[in-house]
């Protein structure tokens, strides 16, 4: 049991290593100029220097409340909507060319007219995020409901279940698995989009401190930024998995 | 069982058409028949003649195209729980226990208990359908004979007084299969239910059924309505009496020509414009 817990960490943490050394290597191959690659412990000097000095952890920490809030609001406004494509085919009909017309923007296009409508503060952000995120998520929950057997409501229906009853036992359980999905994929979008959000003007943040650093040629400085970036997502997937994996012991999975 | 003869359900010159992408699909054809209080009626045709739909339009799924089906009197309008189903598929719920699908019933508002009723009922169907030892296990971990016992279970909690049992033995071994049965004939003779049964077994048909619907190949109809001369209760003797085995030769005869009839057919002819 413990063996096993340490092999699969020593798995997880062989390719990290790998791509240190990979890393070092190339550094040194001497075919890339060694003044455009930072070594490793370079930006590890670097990651510390601007925890202490410039204070990183401010950085981090507007970066992933922006991703969290536009996330978060993005799928509680996706998950309504989804449900209502998935569940009522005219719905679908209706509006899937739409979605599919604003789920094809890249999101970084919007901005300028972002800017106009709403400025450059961190409203402008959350716009950008929560349109991100929405589109992404709402697709997830449109397969996902119109994906559920009506089995299964027949059935409940046989047993005496009312309309409500249906959908507070049924329907939400079979939906919880997409939610969560939605929520993943709307996490990874919303990573991606963020640092071009935060190129309206935006004091700190991540994105902020990467684009700043590119005005200045501070190589070390933009590998801190997407190394962070990198892992809070990460982090974040992984709570979001635990979770899935607690609320979903029930459902069968190819691979345990 | 002394037949208080109240008419149950009624099919009334039913036929149903479903419209395909090829064109329309006669399924059911023309079928009359009744089902009184306290009946046993077992179905039997060969495979995609129509009887999983001719069920479903007593379980309220189905609209007959023509003609109609009426319980207790009225026309079919959609499910309820005084009709008891049990789907070919299962259909468990898979994000539930063993003992919370045996409870799912219970817990409507249509037929609510007491917490300790509950639980009573739950421990009398898991240890009745052998699942005592499942409790607590998710659907994923059982096989497809459990998941068949817990679909039974399921319908049997809430008690319904009119069962419609599509093939529910069918993903049983012989020993289990006919425990399920006797179990039936039990819970029969002490809550005194309707059933229709479909089945495929002609030998579960004659044990079970007061009365064997044959069903002809697709579209169905009424080939032969057969009563089973043997009283209630049952046990297994009955099927060393030479009745038995008369009546099993006669209904597979009918069976075996449907069947050829639906070989022979191989289909293009029955989609009309
Ligand atoms: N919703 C539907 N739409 C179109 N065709 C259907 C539908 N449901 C069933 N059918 C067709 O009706 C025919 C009868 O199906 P049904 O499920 O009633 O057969 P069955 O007698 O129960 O067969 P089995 O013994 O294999 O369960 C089949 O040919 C099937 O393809
Ligand atoms: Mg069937």
């Amino acid at each position: 049991m413990n063996g096993s817990v340490a092999r699969r960490f020593l798995l997880g943490l062989a390719p990290w290593v790998g791509a240190v050394l990979l890393w070092y290597a190339v550094r040194w191959s001497g075919f890339v100029n060694e003044s455009l690659i930072p070594a490793p412990h370079q930006v590890a000097s670097k990651f510390v220097e601007l925890l202490l000095r410039e204070n990183l952890l401010l950085d981090i920490y507007a970066s992933t409340r922006r991703v969290f809030f536009g996330v978060i609001l993005g799928i509680t406004a996706a998950v309504p909507v989804g449900f209502l494509l998935g569940w009522y085919r005219p719905a679908r009909t209706l509006a899937d060319p739409m979605i599919n017309f604003f789920r094809a923007l890249p999101p970084i296009a919007l901005i300028p007219l972002v800017i106009v409508y709403f400025g450059v503060d961190e409203v402008a952000k959350l716009v950008i995020l929560f349109y991100a995120s929405f589109f992404s998520g709402v697709i997830v929950m449109y397969e996902g409901v119109s994906q559920i057997t009506p089995l299964y409501i027949r059935v409940s229906k046989t047993l005496g279940a009312s309309e409500f009853e249906i959908f507070r036992k049924v329907i939400i359980p079979l939906t919880v698995p997409h939610i969560l999905t939605a929520l993943r994929v709307a996490l990874g979008v919303a990573w991606a989009t963020l640092v071009a959000s935060e190129l309206i003007a935006a004091q700190r943040g991540l994105g902020a401190m990467i684009q700043n650093a590119s005005t200045y040629f501070l190589l070390d400085v933009i590998y801190v930024g997407i190394i962070c970036i990198g892992c809070i997502a990460l982090i974040m997937d992984l709570i979001l998995r635990k979770i899935s994996a607690r609320l979903l012991v029930w459902q069968e999975r190819a691979v345990a | 069982m002394n037949k208080v003869s109240a008419k149950r359900a009624k099919f009334d010159h039913v036929s149903l058409t479903f419209d395909t992408p090829k064109g329309k699909l006669n399924v059911v054809e023309d079928v009359s028949y009744e089902i009184s209080d306290g009946d046993f009626i077992a179905v039997i045709g060969p495979s995609g003649c129509g009887k999983t739909t001719m069920m479903s339009m007593l379980a309220g799924f189905q609209k007959p195209t023509t003609g109609s089906v009426l319980f207790d009197g009225a026309p079919v309008k959609g499910p309820g729980p005084e009709r008891g189903v049990i789907f070919q598929e299962y259909g468990v719920f898979p994000w539930l226990t063993v003992k919370q699908n045996i409870a799912f019933g219970l817990n409507l508002k249509a037929n609510r208990v007491a917490a300790s009723e509950r639980e009573a009922i739950c421990d009398h169907y898991l240890e009745l359908m052998g699942l005592s030892d499942f409790a607590n296990a998710y659907p994923k971990h059982l096989s497809g004979g459990m998941r068949q016992r817990l679909a039974i279970a399921r319908a049997y909690a809430v008690k319904p007084q009119f069962l419609l049992m599509d093939e529910p033995f069918g993903a049983l071994d012989a020993q289990t299969r006919a425990n399920m049965q006797n179990l039936l004939l039990k819970v029969l003779a002490t809550e005194g239910k309707t059933v229709m049964l479909i089945t495929h077994s002609v030998e579960e048909a004659i044990y079970l059924a007061s009365r064997i619907v044959v069903v002809t190949a697709r579209p169905a109809r009424i080939k032969e309505i057969i009563e089973v001369p043997f009283a209630y209760p049952r046990d297994e003797s009955i099927q060393e009496r030479p009745e038995f085995a008369e009546l099993r030769s006669h209904i597979r005869d009918l069976v075996m020509n449907e069947y050829r009839a639906q070989q022979a057919q191989m289909r293009p002819a029955s989609f009309s414009e």
